[in-house]
């Protein structure tokens, strides 16, 4: 489906060992647009000596290096590796490799994921660029990414790989590639015409051929049933398509987003009808909270999000009256809510805690242990380092809905405490 | 110990290799508890109690497990088989992991034994290969691969991070081809040493494909706490094997499964084909374990209500956690069999008979001191009196009658709390409490029938609906029904009378059917008939016919229902009042509900400022006591600097505060105030002085400012 492949053709042809290959090659485009897809099938049908390696995986260069000799020169030679070996090391002992069983034809080192190298050593890049001239090989480094080059680049400058660009596939495209798994029940025609209705309802949201793919195959049980029930013949394609059209709708909302999983909506597809609908992951945000932790919450909320300036005005009895408009500086004015959680200390927190709670609460560890509780469950987030003890700073990481939901259930009205809402 | 060393500097020594003798248990528990004698004794009933109680819980533990984990182990058996299926839909989704996300409430502690009985039953019966990881242990994404690969292939696995492992031979290289190819290698080496000679090679397939290839599970406890950006790259990397190695995932989730989303973005969660598992929410839990550990007859130890608020309130309000609220009641039965020598009575009937007759004469003693014994003393006749407080064979065979009443009282009180709640939870805003506990602790607070709510509870009853009475009565008659003691069978064959007296009135009813509706329907007959109403005349009608309803007959009904109620009030009358009111029951019965409290929720600001404003307390040193609550002036210096910093505004002048110790150390000292030398700073002083200051800055009483040179800021308010 790809002109290029033939672009990649004439240069792997070259055969001459004094004549090497381009150093580096760099493939961008997006998600599934078939770059591993393609060098893949090029490599096994060509049966070039390759090593593919995806970066994520590769946690430590070493892994890197050793994946690169055993695809190259087998186990042994990965063997001599020392522990933690630096790039010299691998290049030292790539050349003495080399010098025993020299190339016939260029060797390729393919990288999935190549953004994941930007974080790497700040020398790995510079040297897969150009690692032909270091061990003095014939091989080509093929970079594959999803960002394009100029956000690579180093700023102490680099070797310029070939750039090459894999554009999304056209819709057409798209119709093709899918068609081809068809279920080997049914005629390829049928699974065609499937496909188009399902790149109809789902080619406006999403053009991930992965993600399509999903979609066809949970999808298609559901548009052959009225054939299976022998109502519908294959040819009568509006009917097939009144039938299906609305359960694509639903699995946009559902099953795309993973709402439900693949094998739940399977099941409900058997034992669906209209009013079984199964509740999604995000419909479960109810967090069941010891009565402290609650009140704890709040005060987190209300100190994350209200300026410290105006907790006098909240929580001392006889505070007087505080015009909003002239009390504030200029950059207060904004809403808090728009601007995300501030930073409190620990000291404010209780400050505010014992004055929301409704009863008198001694200052027990098990209140210090809650704060920390809700920290781990990410429900606040410590701003200082864990090590500071002294005065530690947190951020309050929930949302509106969900601190309305708690206050609901200690019958605190929260909004009345919140600036933005005065 | 000294060093050879010519040096000055810190050594350090290790202790050396023979360990101190241990003591045991018993030791502890013996060494400084009330009434030496029966002590002994008291341990081994506490110790035996205990394991009854453990066994119990451990048992329940499973039962309220028992249907997560059985769709847990289905989820499991279901994903690896349908792996293994061929058919078109499941090969196009295969790439995706099977994940279980089990939402097992916050408290996060809790989880570990469910997780430990989830990890053995899937070793069990599932697959061999089961690793569970914890947020704490993988930081970085080499060690969360490493724990995973150690775990499952139990072997060392080298870490380029550790210089100081020597190169261990079996070590591998930590990367998941490495587990992908040990897998491999696994399933191969067992199926072909599995004997199967004459089969052919598709059937020997197939056996491979369903037997051979168990899953690899991999459980991660606490998923709030991993690094997002590790759990997707490990993910990501997963879901490339996913082919050779057929992986399964379990997310230990506390807070909500909207968790799963928030951590991964789309482009991975795409790559997971979660399940959703929701266990029992912990309020419920508790409920189960109160019901089978505290309201039961079967244990003869007790709380008392205070207790068992302190203990309720610390999970409601605290920590949500029944694994804490088991281990306060295992703290509340040590204390009480160390601190109460009468609680050697606490036991089974048969023994606590026999005990009374162990019972020496200090405990006789004690018996006879006991306030419930006092007041049920003065009860007696008066000859009868002076022999329980003289005679001691007389006050053993007291004892063991009374004990009997006291074992007789439990076996009652709970069937009657039991009946009385199946009734009250009925009632609308439940006034006598949603949960039984609450009922539980209104009984052991005072009489029941004296509360206003338990009143009103009871005027509700009699307007219930009739089947709803009926159905209730029912399952209070099931409660008795299994209750063993005379009494309760004696109002259960009086309970199922009364429901049959129901039964009769449903033969009868249809008589008085016939009759009613024209009594009651009349009066709005004739309104009806006048064509004009107005508001005068529909007063009077309405006034009427109240008047009429009021002076009308009870239906049959009406009258038995009254008669139900009457009947469960007299029930709870004489079987529900307060523990309290029982003679001895200090035996049964722990009440030190400041302990427990002291124990289970410390406080730890509140014991330093004790700890500093009155050192005696902690101490224990009659000569630092003070009348009028002030520190002595031979209290430890951080007392007396503590002490003279509360007299300080928020700024402290270190110098005025130095001379103001200098003052009081050297009246300690005994120094003539008249002496030249008197409250003179020396070096020795000085350093006191210093010494005692950095220790209040590290208590965090006060610290370091720029704001005043040569002072220090306070931290806390309030003071003299």
């Amino acid at each position: 489906s790809f002109n290029i492949t033939s672009e990649i053709h004439c240069r792997t042809k070259v055969r001459s060992p004094q004549h090497y290959s381009y150093p580096s090659i760099f493939i961008y485009g997006h998600r599934a647009s078939g770059k591993s897809h393609v060098l893949h099938i090029l490599m096994k049908e060509l049966e070039l000596p390759h090593a593919a390696v995806s970066c994520v995986e590769c946690v430590s260069a070493a892994l890197l290096y050793e994946r690169v000799l055993t695809s190259f020169f087998g186990r042994s030679a990965a063997s001599f590796l020392p522990r933690s070996p630096s790039l010299s090391e691998f290049v030292r002992l790539y050349r003495h490799q080399r010098s025993q069983s020299p190339a016939e034809q260029t060797r390729y080192i393919v990288m999935e994921k190549a953004e994941l190298l930007r974080d790497a050593d700040a020398n790995l890049l510079p040297a897969l660029l150009r690692l032909q001239e270091l061990v003095d090989d014939n091989i080509t480094v093929i970079l594959l990414s999803e960002i394009v080059w100029e956000k690579f680049r180093p700023n102490t400058g680099c070797f310029e790989p070939l750039l090459l660009h894999f554009p999304d596939y056209s819709k057409g495209s798209l119709q093709q590639i899918l068609s081809t798994d068809s279920h080997p029940s049914y005629s390829a025609e049928l699974y065609s015409s499937y496909i188009n209705i399902l790149l109809g309802v789902f080619y406006s949201v999403c053009r991930d051929l992965r993600e399509l793919r999903h979609l066809a195959a949970l999808n298609f049980n559901k548009f052959c049933e009225p054939l299976t029930e022998g109502k519908v013949k294959e040819t009568e394609t509006h009917k097939l398509w009144r039938n299906i059209e609305p359960h694509l709708k639903k699995a946009m909302q559902t099953v795309y987003i993973r709402e439900v999983s693949s094998l739940q909506w399977e099941q409900m597809q058997q034992t669906e009808d209209e009013g079984g609908a199964l509740r999604g992951l995000s419909a479960h945000t109810h967090v069941e909270l010891p009565y402290y932790s609650k009140f704890l919450l709040i005060a987190a909320y209300l100190a994350s999000y209200n300026p410290a300036r105006t907790d006098k005005r909240f929580f001392v009895k006889h505070h007087g009256k505080i015009r909003k408009t002239n009390f504030l500086k200029k950059n207060e004015k904004t809403s808090n809510h728009l601007l995300g959680p501030k930073p409190f200390a620990l000291d404010r927190l209780l400050a505010i805690f014992y004055s929301v709670v409704d009863s008198r609460v001694a200052p027990t560890a098990s209140i210090f242990s809650q704060i920390s509780s809700l920290v781990t469950l990410q429900l606040l987030t410590q701003i200082s380092h864990t090590d500071q003890l002294d005065a530690p700073k947190y951020k309050c990481s929930i949302s509106l809905d969900f601190i309305s939901a708690v206050s609901r259930t200690v019958n605190f009205d929260i909004v009345k405490y919140l600036y933005d809402f005065l | 110990m000294s060093t050879s060393s010519v040096s000055k500097g810190c050594f350090v020594f290790k202790p050396s290799s023979k360990k101190r003798k241990t003591r045991s248990l018993e030791h502890y528990f013996t060494r400084d508890c009330e009434g030496r004698e029966s002590s002994e004794r008291r341990f081994k009933l506490c110790e035996d109690l205990w394991n009854k109680i453990k066994a119990e819980t451990e048992v329940l533990q499973e039962e309220l497990n028992k249907k997560i984990l059985d769709s847990l182990l289905d989820f499991a058996k279901k994903c690896s088989t349908t792996r293994q299926h061929c058919d078109w839909a499941s090969k196009m989704r295969a790439n995706e992991i099977p994940t279980a996300a089990l939402v097992l409430g916050v408290n996060v502690p809790d989880h570990d034994m469910t997780f430990q009985s989830l990890f053995d039953l899937l070793k069990h019966s599932v697959t061999p290969h089961v690793v569970s990881v914890q947020a704490k242990e993988c930081g970085v994404l080499k060690h969360l691969l490493k724990r995973v690969l150690e775990g499952l292939m139990d072997v060392a696995v080298d870490d380029d991070d550790e210089e100081e492992m020597e190169q261990n031979p079996r070590s591998v290289h930590c990367s998941l081809s490495t587990l992908s190819d040990w897998y491999t290698a696994k399933t191969k080496k067992s199926s072909s040493a599995t004997p199967g000679k004459k089969r052919n090679v598709q059937d020997e397939d197939e056996h491979h494909h369903h037997h051979q290839t168990p899953p690899v599970v991999i459980i991660f406890k606490d998923l709030e706490g991993f690094n997002p950006r590790v759990l997707q790259d490990f993910i990501s990397i997963c879901s490339r094997y996913i082919d050779r190695l057929p992986l399964m995932f379990i997310f230990g989730i506390a807070t909500s499964p909207s968790t799963v989303q928030h951590m991964l973005p789309h482009s991975v969660s795409s790559l997971l084909c979660i399940e959703l598992f929701q266990s029992l929410s912990c309020t419920q839990h508790l409920a189960t374990v109160i019901d089978k550990l505290i309201l039961t007859a079967q244990f003869p130890f007790k709380l008392n209500g205070k207790v068992m608020q302190v203990l309720i309130s610390i999970f409601l309000y605290h920590d949500f956690s029944v694994r804490n609220f088991i281990k306060g009641l295992q703290l509340a039965l040590l204390e009480h069999f160390h601190s109460q020598p009468l609680s050697i009575l606490c036991c089974k009937k048969k023994e606590a008979l026999l005990n009374v007759t162990l019972l020496s004469g200090r405990d006789l003693e004690t018996v006879r001191q006991l306030p419930s014994f006092i007041r049920f003393v003065e009860k007696q006749e008066a000859g009868e009196q002076v022999k329980l407080m003289t005679d001691d064979d007389h006050l053993k065979e007291a004892c063991q009658k009374l004990i009997k009443d006291l074992r007789k009282y439990h076996k009652s009180y709970y069937p009657v709390l039991r009946c009385l709640h199946t009734l009250t939870s009925l009632l609308p805003r439940y006034p006598l409490g949603k949960q039984i506990r609450e009922l539980h602790l209104i009984c052991l607070e005072k009489n029941v029938w004296e509360n206003e709510d338990y009143q009103s509870a009871m005027k509700l009853l009699k307007m219930l609906a009739k089947d709803e009475l009926i159905t209730s009565l029912r399952k209070c008659s099931e409660i008795l029904s299994s209750a063993k003691s005379k009494k309760m069978k004696k109002a259960f064959t009086e309970l199922d009378e009364l429901l049959a007296k129901f039964k009769h009135l449903d033969a009868a009813v249809p008589e008085t059917v016939q009759e009613e509706p024209e009594s009651v329907t009349s009066p709005i007959r004739n309104l009806q008939q006048q064509k004009k109403t107005d508001l005068f005349q529909l007063q009077k009608t309405l006034l009427e016919m109240n008047e009429s309803r009021r002076s009308k007959k009870k239906s049959p009904f009406e009258l038995l229902r009254n008669e139900v109620v009457e009947f469960i009030d007299g029930l709870v009358t004489c079987h529900l009042p307060p523990p309290e009111s029982q003679t001895l029951y200090e035996v049964c019965y722990y009440s030190s509900s400041a302990t427990v409290r002291r124990h289970l929720n410390a406080t730890p600001r509140t014991s330093i400022q004790t700890a500093l404003s009155s050192p005696c307390f902690y101490l224990q040193n009659e000569s630092l006591k003070n009348e009028d609550g002030t520190v002595s002036n031979s209290a430890p210096d951080i007392c007396i600097a503590y002490k003279l910093h509360l007299e300080c505004g928020r700024l402290i002048n270190l110098y005025d505060w130095l001379e103001a110790y200098a003052t009081v150390v050297s009246a300690a000292e005994g120094q003539d105030p008249d002496c030249d030398t008197f409250g003179k700073v020396d070096d020795v002083k000085h350093a006191r002085f210093i010494r005692s200051v950095s220790e209040l800055e590290f208590l965090g009483f006060i610290k370091s400012t720029r704001q005043k040179t040569d002072h220090v800021a306070r931290l806390t308010w309030g003071g003299c």
